[in-house]
């Protein structure tokens, strides 16, 4: 619980609910006759609409990425470290918007809410979300609030991916996209650490099927292994051999199966908190949507020539111990609009941190990701 | 518009309008900022200090982090009209090389670099029998980030023997002028020398 709100931070919020009546037609084929979507905004949108950033969030993320919602909430938004008063997302220059993608589950219509039909939660038979679709639905939300283009679209992980689909299919409504952490598409491997994730959720005996819901149970051990899984390729080797190299939690071995070394301890607690908070078919709909991305799909493959639609600004940023989406991959993005021609810079943070570096207070990182914000705020209002 | 160092100031005389451009090594940008302004021409940086990064980020130039040592693998050929690489030829593993790329990434090469053959660091060498300092390198024997230095003669050399051909050179004297001694003896009295070159 903050004692009193810290001076950087955009201090008590209210999440606001958008109700979308238009139809939404789905890249799956099938169609969302109507639907919410949850959202904050921090900051204040100016006369002409010019300086509002959208924030992507990332797998298990949601709107709520800056400031508090109550003094009793012990910690703030999910990126805060990033957005507020004088941060590197400045909400004295910038009006900020944060939204939970649809199929999730803090708000907007996911697989926990009620399908119209049936009076029933929506679970299993909820449509499958591509990151295309997000952003067709972030594209209500901009019209909503009377942006027609974003200075800036801002993702790091899937956000990322959020960021670089929105500069192809709206090119005319991002000025700067920023890319963190991310990549064109997912690899074979990290198919297969999604599936594992999806694969002990779905043989949970908890799991029904998906509709958990009806059974007043939900997949509690899926979830946690699925996190604890995820959680290990967020992290680098070298950041769990800092953080608990191989401490026992008594300082004895014990010969048994109960936790005894610290990163085991941990990754269980992750796990189990993770799992507290999250809905199971949110996870398996959000990493589907993972695995499907690939903006190239519709350009013959060819990355470069996706990569020929935008019209925007980039800044594309890796973290070097990051191995879930190296910095290899950053590049085949930065590659890939430099073939096209495009404005980019691209930045590798020296960090051992891994994937989850993109949410830290790293100072270089932190240093860059300002320089680069305080540009594309000059660009909307010189100072 | 801040005033350009004279080096850099030749070189955007030597390019046209609307060009692309690669630059090796580009600092705070300032080359490519300029030559945004001035000629609107495209390109990029590649520069690896975080601080100089962050410099061109906030002048809005595109730069990438990337280590020269490295090679251009990520750039098709002659995908820019110049490649330019300013005070950093002496400084990369292996010169040759770096020159070799250049010429295949773009189809012409700008470069410039510190003459070792100028006179006072012939003195420095000959008289105190001791590693170069001055102004155009600053740096003692043991912390140097200039590892290949060459004259205005070895680059001449060089190029000759690997059928690189110099269309076009400059050497500045110590006030950073084109004086009529380091035209005549542009090994012994330029301390900077600038070269446009092609295969």
């Amino acid at each position: 619980m903050p004692q009193s709100i810290p001076h950087d931070s955009v201090g008590l919020v209210e999440p606001q609910t958008l109700s979308v009546s238009t139809p939404l037609e789905l890249e799956c084929g099938r169609v969302l006759p109507a639907y919410d979507l949850v959202y904050e905004t921090y900051g204040t949108l100016n006369a002409d609409a010019s300086n509002a950033v959208l924030i992507c969030h990332a797998l298990s993320g949601h709107h709520h990425a800056a400031g508090y919602h109550s003094m009793a909430e012990k910690r703030p938004g999910w990126w805060d470290t990033c957005i507020g008063p004088g941060k590197v997302i400045d909400t004295n220059r910038f009006f900020v918007v944060s939204l939970n993608n649809l199929g999730g589950c803090h708000g907007s219509t996911g697989p926990g809410s009620i399908n119209p039909e049936t009076g029933q939660p929506w679970g299993p038979d909820f449509p499958m979300m591509t990151v295309k679709d997000w952003v067709n639905s972030q594209a209500r939300l901009a019209d909503h609030l009377g942006i027609q283009r974003w200075a800036a679209v801002v993702g790091g992980s899937m956000g990322g991916m959020q960021a670089l689909q929105w500069s192809v299919d709206y090119p005319d409504r991002v000025a700067h996209a920023v890319v963190i952490a991310a990549a064109p598409k997912l690899s074979a491997q990290n198919i297969a650490f999604n599936e594992v994730a999806r694969q002990s959720i779905l043989t949970d005996p908890n799991f029904h099927g998906g509709r958990y819901y009806l059974h007043d149970t939900y997949p509690r051990q899926g979830l946690i292994l699925a996190r604890m899984v995820g959680h290990i390729t967020y992290l680098s080797d070298d950041a769990m051999r800092m953080k608990f190299g191989r401490d026992l939690r008594s300082g004895r071995f014990h010969f048994g199966f109960d936790v005894e070394f610290q990163v085991e301890s941990y990754l269980r607690h992750q796990g189990e908190t993770f799992s507290r908070n999250f809905d199971a078919n949110t996870y398996l709909l959000m990493t589907k949507a993972l695995d499907y991305f690939d903006p190239a799909r519709e350009f013959d493959h060819s990355l470069e020539q996706a990569m020929a639609k935008p019209t925007c600004k980039f800044l594309v940023m890796s973290f070097t111990s990051d191995w879930r989406f190296a910095p290899e991959r950053s590049r085949e993005i930065v590659d890939a609009l430099m073939h096209a021609g495009r404005d980019v810079s691209y930045a590798e943070i020296d960090t051992p941190k891994g994937h989850d570096a993109f949410l830290l207070d790293i100072p270089e990182y932190i240093k860059l990701f300002g320089a680069y914000m305080h540009r594309v705020a000059e660009e909307v209002n010189p100072s | 518009m801040t005033a350009l160092r004279d080096d850099l100031n030749l070189i955007s005389n030597w390019i046209p309008r609307q060009a692309t451009l690669l630059d090796l090594g580009c600092g705070e940008g300032s080359l490519l900022a300029h030559l945004k302004a001035e000629k609107d021409i495209r390109g990029y940086g590649l520069e690896i200090n975080q601080d100089n990064l962050a410099a061109c980020f906030e002048k809005g130039v595109n730069v990438i982090e990337q280590d020269l040592d490295q090679g251009l693998h990520n750039f098709q050929d002659k995908r820019f009209d110049y490649v330019v690489m300013t005070q950093a030829l002496q400084a990369v593993l292996r010169p040759d090389q770096i020159l070799s790329e250049m010429l295949r990434v773009g189809r012409e090469a700008i470069i410039t670099f510190p003459n070792f053959g100028h006179w006072r660091i012939r003195a420095f060498l000959g008289f105190k029998g001791r590693m170069p300092v001055s102004t155009a390198l600053p740096y003692q024997w043991y912390d140097t980030p200039n590892i290949h230095l060459c004259t205005v003669r070895d680059f001449e050399n060089h190029c000759r023997h690997n059928g690189i051909r110099i269309l076009e050179r400059q050497v500045l004297n110590r006030h950073h002028h084109s004086g009529l001694l380091a035209r005549r003896w542009p090994n012994l009295f330029g301390e900077v020398a600038l070269y446009r070159v092609t295969l």
